[in-house]
């Protein structure tokens, strides 16, 4: 039986609290009227001014060329983001510059808050995922982290209820399409209408969130009522409840990722979108499962778990890694391949405005977890685990912001204090559901069918 | 130098497992081991050094991703530029997320083939090779352990493999060592 450490539990909740007071700073802080602008503005030309102008400059006609040069056409790029609507929620044309970046600076607390709120909720909503699949294909290597994934999950019902609340106030900070003078005077929004409206939006994230949390709620039930039953009945009924639960959550977690982010730059599209963000959802996920497991491991809880089974959690943090870069690669690829003006603009803000982070996100998530987990050996060695398991989970993080900032505050992007504090707040709540979740019951599952195969798994 | 051999056949993976451990720890000698199929684990049973062959396989990986690098450079970039979709053709960088997937498929082909052609080496394997095993049926559905006898009581070593659960026990003396 795990008991959360009073350390932990007070660590947790002052980063909570100084998470909350930075959030509520930045919602504070963040500019009301274009006056504000117009002061910031100016103070921003004043500090960029004098030695920097040059050197500034001189690297933004570098990166501005990157998409003139592959399509051997000056001011390709330029013309592109010009049409694209969709990086000015506030309509085409219509609004000043300083308007523009008014409704950016405003968006800015809502993002960083949806950034760290949905990193937080993907993790609880993979080791989900990956636990439905040990049921549905009866893995038997696995049962001894049945509670280790049950207690990550616990976090489910708060992170989603949190997102869920972000995603339906943030209105036309995050989705363009749900101002209504922008629809009225684009077409192809109009065509997306039936989609893209508010009641259905909503609607859909009630199922969301009503499907993801009664799985949760039920299997658990069943997984608890199997240490105390005399057959496997329990079991069977999870069984069945996987299965359906997988088919219902790669629907569902395609329509999501449309919803909560494709839908923040309505014109763009891309097919394998949603596995994209399915694949940063599973890695990050079973990165946190390897985590816990070797923490708890560590106080000596769980002595039934060896090193054959964080071999098994290595080997799939080492085999996502890679198959998020695939889906990385194919999707830039393709766009990049094609260049057509309503897809290349995707990739133009985030290599123009993040480059750092945009490559720097292939290296982390990429790059280190290959060479770090290559040996199959290291795979058995936690502290190795550690280390890729930090690197993977800052890309992830990374790659979450590169998903909302760009498409919903631009260029005004920058990581201070709205960012970090919701990091903090959200960590904070991570552990503290998380490590009261572990602690109410047992952490092995008595009576699973395949507890003494899991116990006994060698290779 | 005629060298004395025994072998014993098994009929089940589980129950050659537990013999070869059985013998192991009894001091006997295992030569070899012939299986119809990949025993799990029986290679760390019966003491054999891990293999290398991962090794090989990350170096031929390299070679080939190097070998993708310097092929598409000279053909795309230095010999023969061509406008393939408007897209850049004077320095590999730009062009690079066009070659990336060549270059994964040779590194992939590069550390399968050879990897393949090393293990053949390494077993001694080349085509219309004599087959090596004593018992056909090993091809089938036995499992053989051969165990050194030169310097044991041959009775003594009979009974204690009878002891593991052979089902038949034969003594082979060769007139050289192979």
């Amino acid at each position: 039986m795990y008991t959360l450490p009073s350390k932990l539990k007070l660590f947790s909740i002052i980063i909570m609290v100084l998470g909350l007071a930075g959030i509520t700073y930045g919602f504070l802080t963040a500019p009301k009227t274009i006056e504000d602008v117009k002061e910031i503005m100016a103070e921003q030309d004043a500090h960029h001014g004098g030695e920097h102008a040059v050197e500034a400059h001189g690297e933004e006609e570098h990166t501005a060329n990157f998409v003139d040069v592959a399509r051997g056409e000056e001011g390709y790029s330029e013309a592109a983001m010009e049409h694209a609507t969709d990086l000015k929620p506030e309509g085409h044309g219509s609004a000043s510059h300083e308007e523009h970046v008014l409704h950016q600076l405003q968006t800015r607390p809502w993002s960083a808050t949806f950034v760290a709120a949905f990193f937080f909720l993907m993790i609880a909503l993979g080791v989900l995922v990956f636990y439905a699949i040990q049921y549905a294909s009866q893995a038997g290597w696995s049962p001894v982290l049945y509670r280790i994934m049950e207690g990550i999950t616990t976090y489910l019902l708060p992170g989603s209820i949190i997102v869920f609340l972000i995603v339906v106030f943030a209105g036309t900070h995050f989705f363009p399409w749900q101002n209504e003078e922008l629809v009225a005077g684009d077409k192809i929004l109009q065509g997306k209408s039936g989609y893209l409206n508010f009641p259905f939006f909503v609607i859909r994230a009630v199922i969301y969130l009503l499907g993801w949390n009664l799985y949760r709620h039920f299997s658990r039930k069943n997984s608890l009522a199997q240490a105390d039953a005399n057959n496997y009945d329990p079991y069977r009924k999870n069984f069945k409840l996987s299965v359906f639960f997988l088919i219902f959550f790669i629907v569902t977690e395609a329509t999501m990722s449309w919803d909560w982010f494709m839908s923040m730059t309505p014109h763009w599209y891309s097919t394998l979108f949603p596995w994209y963000v399915f694949a940063s959802m599973f890695v990050s996920a079973i990165t946190v499962i390897a985590l816990v497991t070797i923490y708890l491991k560590s106080r000596g809880l769980i002595p039934f778990v060896s090193d054959k089974h964080l071999h098994d959690l290595a080997k799939y943090m080492f085999a996502f890694s890679i198959f998020w870069t695939y889906l990385w690669f194919s999707q830039f690829m393709l766009i990049w391949y094609a260049n057509i003006p309503e897809e290349v603009t995707y990739f133009i803000i985030r290599i123009q405005e993040y480059k750092l982070l945009f490559f720097g996100m292939l290296i982390l998530n990429f790059v280190f977890p290959i060479l770090v987990l290559m040996n199959s050996d290291y795979k058995r060695v936690p502290w190795f685990v550690v280390i890729a398991a930090v690197f993977i989970l800052v890309g992830h993080y990374v790659d979450i912001f590169l998903l909302v900032m760009p498409s919903t505050v631009g260029h005004n992007w920058y990581f201070g204090i709205p960012e970090i504090a919701a990091l903090l707040f959200f960590m904070g709540l991570f552990i503290f559901v998380v490590g009261t979740g572990l602690g109410k019951v047992s952490l092995r599952p008595k009576n699973d069918p395949f507890i003494k195969e899991s116990e006994n798994y060698h290779f | 130098m005629a060298s004395k051999k025994i072998h014993a056949i098994y009929t089940d993976d589980d129950l050659l497992m537990q013999a070869v451990k059985q013998t192991r720890a009894a001091n006997y000698h295992i030569s070899e081991v012939f299986t119809p199929f990949p025993v799990h684990g029986l290679d760390h049973a019966v003491g054999l050094a891990p293999t290398r062959i991962a090794i090989t396989s990350f170096l031929y990986g390299l070679t080939g991703l190097s070998v993708a690098v310097l092929m598409l450079n000279y053909i795309m970039i230095e010999d023969w530029p061509q406008n393939i979709g408007g897209k850049p053709s004077f320095t590999f960088y730009q062009n690079m997320p066009a070659f990336i997937p060549v270059m994964f498929e040779l590194t992939v082909f590069f550390a399968a083939h050879l990897m393949v052609i090393t293990f053949y080496m390494r077993s001694k394997l080349w085509p219309f090779k004599k087959a090596e095993n004593p018992d056909l049926r090993t091809t089938d559905d036995h499992f053989l352990m051969e165990v050194d006898a030169e310097n044991h009581d041959v009775e003594k070593l009979t009974k204690f493999l009878y002891d593991t659960g052979a089902s038949e026990i034969s003594l082979i003396e060769n007139e050289q060592d192979h």
